[in-house]
């Protein structure tokens, strides 16, 4: 049996047709077309369809979508910028060449934004920390982990929203 | 970059004279648009989450496909009832093996793999059917429904035992001896060198069986126009023209009415250099029912379906003279090429190949043997062929020299190759600079105040490596050029390179924008590339082999002399100069001697299309073949030409490594890499490349590996049991791009995406030699490798006090 529920997905809602079942990750892509949200693995283990739920970086391949209710949920789509400018992070990803297939960057970027909401001003082993539930197959994590890193710069003097 | 900063950066003066009094546009190494780190064209949308992957698109009418998996690693097919599954409501259509029974493989001689098995499978895992419904939730339920008889064989799991037990169980009836190819190549005379030796040592070498893990699960979608009889597929792949090629023989389509279009593809490393049976499958489907099908593997279906890393079994021999230099290499391998036969003999043979370089061996002899086992099939992954070869001669030369009593890093200079270097196979170098690497590995990791010295538990090893920059030899018997470019010039889209090359990741999109602008004149903003569509884009064989950067190069220089030609022409005629004395750079066409007299690079081709329309280049590229001989005696030896390239990218790394001796826990710590890739066309992208590989193979050399129970299921088809490395494991790495320049290349350029993987392995276990004193010959090295070693070294110490 479907339900109609409304999830709070960067600041919009949505009325969305759930089963119990459904997870937030399908809704978000299939229910929502937010596709910058990726699914590596669907079982919790790669990181790439990270969000944040009240701030806090979730694995949506792992949750139910009917438990997002009432809950602010923020894709990579919802970290642009007034007039499409990019979020820092993004900026930083893109000027440390810490992109190469993308697939992971998302949820990299997500996660990233979730630990400098918390903790502007990082170690890198906090960065390391953070991110390790992040498979990247592609750069070797170096150039993510310089962009985490520089976003941070920019974060401590600039403020972001 | 600012335009400033460019003229500083390569020392040009506003008349584009450099500072020794060289015209720059004599000198063929002073590129503004080559050689120079910039961010990705596609790095703004990735960022974004705007780009898009095949599991992205919706199209109107489309459906999903899924498909049933084998539970048996060897079984006759009794019967597949799907009667059930189609009455499900929601259910488009069924299909099975019978439905398309040609076989495909990359390499023709030897495809043997249907797209669903047909009264037999061959490895856990494989497909028996494939569902069309509605929504996947429809065809998952409907997997469900469809019953299978099996009648269970017995499965071969070992090659040894594969090979052993071949008069009693058959994977495919027509190799009765369950290898799917065996060869001997033998350079030299092994036997008289050996005899001369003064060093000779003898090893056995076990690789294991890592998996790709490319984030993006294989994805495609088609579409088929029942009325004009056309498919569409989008596909996540890294081979356009080779899949378009195995579709056209499976579907029984004329190639002209099928389109293979790449959208945005979430990594390969060769696991997407073959076609994957999603695209088949989704294909079927489409056809079979006239709406788009969308099919996505599940992580489990990527690890299945593999196409990993073959395990090989190695016994290397070799011997070196008085003075330390290598006469000879006796190497055979026994590789385990799973169910089905993929990349063939190809592999096998560069196993052989990767015996050669990087130090000159006069007297080799290879046997090898490709053998079939109830395994999910191995195929390309990363540094394909070499990266095993290379872990054996890299650790044993380690060995030899301790032997010896000299460093490592010794042994490795004085047999190093330098340019212009002929391989007893035939196989020629152009340019090396191997040395160069070493010296600065070595150099910048205090290596030799290290080796040897530091405490029990920490350690540091050095090895080096290389790879093919594209081959000779396309994978079917064939002449026609490997690259084709068109490049479109005119006022309406600017430049626009149209080709079919696959940017999977690594950036080619980027690197040949660089490239036409170079070549042009313009900046590699201007420049368009509409690449991985083999429709809009001219042929192209794909990536792998890391052959993208030198063959598109090679082909773009040539599109650009028509286009450049007359654009000189025209401003030729605008400017009232002679057209061989203008230079085009920086949006600018000037004469070299009146550098006053310049006009818009832009202005010229309104000029000239105001006239004559769009201006358009084609060019093309086929890399030298060479014979597969002994070049002593002159003699053809089979599979000899594999193997050969226009050149050979270096790379030499030192690895800092600590054991924890109570847990086992090996700690890669610091990585100091050195590599020749010619000229860096994007430097910030060629060390990503070179990051990725280190971190790619560190998790193969100590952590990935594939297993299955003794009926072959598949243990860790997952991300949780299939460890990779995470930030967490993450060492220091300092790559270094050596100067270097290969005056045969275009811009100069080798590869870099595939060289760098090679020393990962012998540098890390060269480093826990150094650590604890043993040596392993099995991959991966786990924590329980390490203990039982060093309960075993202790035990044996013991006893001899
Ligand atoms: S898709 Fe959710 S963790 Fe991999
Ligand atoms: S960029 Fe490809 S997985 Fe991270």
């Amino acid at each position: 049996m479907k339900k109609l529920i409304e999830l709070d997905i960067n600041g919009r809602l949505y009325e969305v047709a759930v089963n119990d079942r459904d997870l937030l990750l399908d809704v978000i892509r299939k229910k929502a077309g937010l596709f910058g949200t990726k699914k590596g693995c669907g079982e919790g283990d790669c990181g790439a369809c990270t969000v944040l739920i009240d701030g806090k970086p979730e694995l949506a391949c792992l949750k139910l979508a009917i438990a997002c209710q009432g809950k602010k949920i923020t894709t990579v789509e919802g970290l642009i910028q007034e007039g499409g400018a990019l979020h820092p992070i993004q900026q930083a990803f893109v000027d440390h060449g810490a992109v190469q297939c993308g697939f992971c960057t998302p949820g990299m970027i997500m996660s990233a934004k979730g630990l400098l909401d918390r903790n502007p001003k990082p170690t890198l082993y906090d960065i390391k920390h953070e991110l390790s539930g992040n498979i990247c197959r592609c750069t070797g994590y170096k150039r993510i982990i310089e962009a985490v890193q520089a976003a941070a710069e920019v974060w401590s003097k600039e403020g972001v929203k | 970059m600012a335009d400033k900063d460019l003229k500083t950066k390569w020392n040009l003066t506003p008349g584009g004279w450099n500072l020794e009094g060289v015209p720059a546009y004599q000198d063929e190494k002073r590129f503004t648009q080559v050689g120079r780190s910039v961010p990705r064209v596609d790095g703004p949308v990735k960022v974004k989450g705007e780009a898009v992957y095949t599991g992205d698109m919706i199209l109107p009418g489309m459906v999903y496909g899924k498909i049933k998996r084998s539970t048996y690693a060897h079984a006759i097919i009794k019967k597949i009832d799907y009667s059930k599954a189609l009455e499900l409501p929601g259910v488009l259509a069924v299909i099975t093996g019978e439905e398309a029974p040609n076989k495909w493989g990359i390499v023709p001689q030897a495809a043997n793999e249907t797209v669903l098995a047909i009264g037999k499978v061959r490895f856990y895992g494989e497909g028996v059917a494939a569902v069309a419904a509605v929504d996947e939730e429809t065809a998952e339920a409907a997997l469900e429904l469809i019953e299978v008889e099996y009648e269970p064989l017995p499965v071969l799991l070992d090659p040894f035992e594969s090979m052993a037990r071949a008069g009693e169980v058959l994977i495919h009836e027509d190799s009765p001896k369950n290898i799917l190819h065996e060869g001997e190549q033998v350079y030299g005379d092994i036997d008289k060198a050996f005899a001369e030796c003064e060093y000779v040592l003898e090893r056995e070498f076990h690789t294991n069986y890592p998996q790709h893990g490319f984030l993006e699960p294989q994805t495609a979608l088609a579409s088929y126009d029942p009325q004009s009889g056309q498919m569409h597929l989008w596909a996540s792949t890294q081979i356009p023209h080779y899949l378009h090629r195995q579709l056209s023989i499976v579907l029984e389509i004329p190639m002209n009415k099928i389109r293979v279009t790449l959208p945005a593809i979430g990594g390969g490393f060769g696991g997407k250099g073959e076609a994957s049976i999603a695209e088949f499958v989704a294909s079927l489907l489409s056809r079979k029912i006239g709406r788009p099908v969308s099919v996505t593997f599940e992580r489990n279906e990527v690890f299945f379906t593999n196409k990993g890393r073959h395990p090989c079994h190695m016994k290397v021999k070799m011997g070196l003279d008085k003075e330390g230099y290598i006469k000879a290499i006796d190497f055979d391998n026994t590789l385990d090429k799973g169910a089905y036969s993929g990349w063939g003999m190809v592999v096998l043979f560069y196993t052989a190949s990767m015996l050669h370089l990087p130090y000159e061996v006069p007297n080799v002899r290879f046997r090898g043997r490709s053998v079939y086992t109830n395994k999910p099939s191995t195929g390309a992954m990363r540094g394909l062929g070499g990266v095993q070869p290379r872990w054996a001669l890299e650790c044993i030369m380690d060995e030899l020299a301790e032997v010896m009593g000299i460093s490592p890093y010794e042994l490795k200079m004085k047999n190093a190759i330098e340019s212009s270097h002929t391989c007893i196979n035939n196989m020629f170098v152009p340019h090396s600079e191997y040395k160069k690497c070493l010296e600065t590995a070595v150099e910048k990791s205090g290596f030799l105040e290290k080796h040897g010295k530091l405490p029990f538990g920490k350690g540091i090893g050095i090895a080096g490596g290389y790879y093919i920059s594209g081959t000779a030899y396309t994978l079917y018997q064939n002449y026609k050029p490997h690259t084709s470019v068109m490049i479109r010039v005119d006022t309406e889209a600017g430049v626009t390179l149209m080709c079919a090359a696959a940017d999977i990741g690594q950036g080619c999109n980027t690197v040949m924008a660089q490239m036409v602008a170079e070549e042009l004149g313009v900046h590699y903003e201007d420049v368009h590339v509409q690449s991985g569509d083999t429709e809009i884009g001219a042929f192209d064989l794909g990536s792998f082999a890391s052959r993208l950067t030198y063959a598109s190069g090679a082909a773009i220089k040539m599109a650009c002399v028509e286009i450049n030609q007359k654009i000189k022409e025209t401003a030729a005629g605008m400017l009232g100069v002679r057209a061989d004395q203008l230079v085009l750079k920086n949006r600018e066409v000037y004469s070299m001697y009146e550098t006053k007299k310049r006009i818009p690079w832009e202005k010229v081709v309104e000029a000239y299309t105001s006239i004559n329309g769009s201006l358009v280049g084609l060019g093309n590229f086929s890399p030298p073949r060479r014979k597969g001989i002994d070049i002593v005696t002159g003699n053809r030896v089979q599979g000899a030409n594999i193997g050969h390239s226009p050149t050979f990218g270096f790379s030499a790394q030192v690895h800092e490594v600590e054991v924890d001796v109570e847990t086992g826990r090996i700690y890669v710590k610091k990585v100091t890499e050195a590599g020749d890739c010619g000229t860096p066309v994007n430097p910030m992208s060629v060390d990503g490349q070179v990051e990725g590989s280190i971190m790619f193979n560190l998790g193969a050399c100590l952590y990935e590996d594939q297993k299955l129970d003794a009926n072959g299921k598949h243990l860790n088809p997952n991300f949780h049991d299939y460890k990779t490395p995470t930030t967490m494991e993450m060492p220091e790495m300092d790559t270094n791009i050596v100067e270097s320049y290969d005056h045969t290349a275009p811009f100069g350029v080798k590869e870099t995406g595939e060289g760098a993987v090679q020393p990962t392995f012998p540098a890390i276990t060269n480093a826990i030699y150094d650590a604890i004193g043993v040596r392993f010959y099995n991959l991966p090295i786990t924590p329980e490798m390490v203990l039982k070693a060093l309960k075993e070294k202790k035990a044996v110490e013991a006893s001899s006090k």
